[in-house]
């Protein structure tokens, strides 16, 4: 049986070890509600452009627009949007098998696949494959829409220089604070937006300056970044959510382990005493001899 | 002037302007544009620059950054990156941006670097734009 002393240590460490995760819950719990604050405001910017961006997308001709234009897909970029910092769970696992399982479908499917990393678990995973066309690391605890405009910027120059003939985006939605969910979905070419034609006879009323098509290519790119911001927006609330439960499970272990410890020391310390009491005993026996 | 038409300031931080206001005027795409009620569907890019609205004469003026604006059902809505009050915008970093991007745009002019003049062009314009909205609200 393990002594006292070195019971006590281990009590002692263990405890810390749940002050800690402790204060990380809290911290994650507080960042949390900024996280989905920001997601919270974004919200009617996303609308409205969507909305608007329908409106004007119906009737267009898709051909006119690079950005749009569907090429048969040889080389397929994925975008990784990933957290910075560990210690949040299976988050940044489950976003990593995600990738590797829509990197072993499009290479069976004879595509060249290579990826842009955003966020340092991301590029740590990835790095060792030489697939990693550029990473983006240490932006995702303040990022701001500037950094999703560098991302995509990269992404758009690379994609019609042929450099990829798709991109794929993926990262994890927040579902709730207790679901997160690795997604991947299409961010070029431009996917046509759906109910473009329901709106479609709305679009023609309205006066526009410059031309629909010159408005088109100021608005695809903002678009982009439009998507690009809030995935990773939905990758930073995502992330403290993952990381308050796992701090919150890492809370309740460190809890049932100081049970069974206190246990082991209550025991360690009773037999110590008994054996104590056995000596006095024997000792008061020896001197009345 | 009892019309009044709903203006609407929408950045990616979130709402700036939500308010019956008198008129508009804002940097569009083929220059200065008014809107006043009941106007026709219509839909511009926006340039860098300032957009003013009157509230019962009160006039504010803001900084805005690229973005665009649609018109309809008396309501004007400019979708923009970023939107500062006049009153609320840091003088001293404005100046200090200026000052930044006129360096830089004397050593890419050199160069001829497109990329970084561009940028620096950008920079250049929204530090202008600030000033602007700040000196006269």
């Amino acid at each position: 049986m393990a002594s006292l002393k070195d019971v006590k240590t281990q009590i002692s460490g263990v405890k810390k070890t749940s002050q800690i995760t402790k204060a990380m819950n809290m911290v994650a719990a507080a960042k949390l509600r900024g996280a989905q604050q920001k997601m919270e405001n974004f919200r009617p910017y996303t609308e409205k452009f969507t909305a608007a961006m329908s409106s004007l997308a119906a009737g267009m001709n898709v051909a006119d627009f690079p950005l749009m234009q569907a090429r048969e897909a040889k080389t397929v970029e994925i975008v990784v949007i990933t957290s910075d910092r560990g210690l949040c769970g299976s988050f940044n696992a489950n976003i990593m098998k995600r990738v590797q399982q829509l990197t072993r479908q499009l290479e069976g499917e004879g595509k060249q696949v290579s990826y842009v990393c955003v966020g340092k678990k991301a590029n740590n995973a990835l790095k060792r494959g030489g697939k990693v066309r550029k990473a983006y690391t240490d932006i995702m605890g303040t990022f701001q829409m500037f950094n999703a405009r560098q991302i995509v910027q990269d992404l758009a120059a690379n994609f019609l220089a042929n450099g990829a003939d798709e991109v794929r985006l993926v990262y994890s939605r927040f579902i709730s604070v207790a679901s997160q969910k690795p997604t991947d979905e299409i961010l070029l070419p431009v996917q046509p937006l759906a109910g473009e034609t329901a709106q479609g006879q709305k679009g023609g009323d309205y006066i526009y300056e410059p031309s629909t098509a010159e408005i088109m290519e100021v608005l695809l790119p903002l678009f982009l970044n439009v998507m690009v911001y809030h995935a990773m927006l939905e990758v930073g609330a995502s992330e403290h959510a993952a990381r308050m439960s796992a701090m919150d499970n890492a809370t309740t272990a460190c809890k049932d382990i100081i049970a069974n410890l206190t246990k082991l020391y209550n025991k360690a310390r009773q037999s110590g005493i008994t054996s104590e009491l056995m000596d006095i005993v024997g000792g008061a026996e020896a001197l009345k001899g | 002037m009892a019309e009044k038409i709903q203006l609407e300031v929408v950045t990616p931080g979130g709402a700036v302007v939500s308010d019956q206001v008198d008129i508009v005027t804002a940097p569009g795409f083929g220059g200065e544009f008014g809107v006043l009620a009941n106007h026709a569907p219509f839909l511009s890019t926006i340039k860098i620059g300032t957009l003013t609205y009157k509230k019962g004469g009160q006039e504010t003026v803001l900084m805005v950054s690229g973005g665009f604006c649609e018109v309809s059902s008396n309501t004007i809505t400019f979708l923009v990156e970023a939107a500062e009050k006049g009153g609320e915008i840091d003088v001293d970093r404005a100046l200090r941006a200026k000052k930044r991007a006129e360096k830089r745009l004397a050593q890419t002019q050199q160069k001829q670097e497109n990329i970084n003049q561009t940028r620096a062009e950008a920079a250049m314009q929204r530090a202008l734009a600030r000033l602007k909205a700040a000196g006269r609200a």
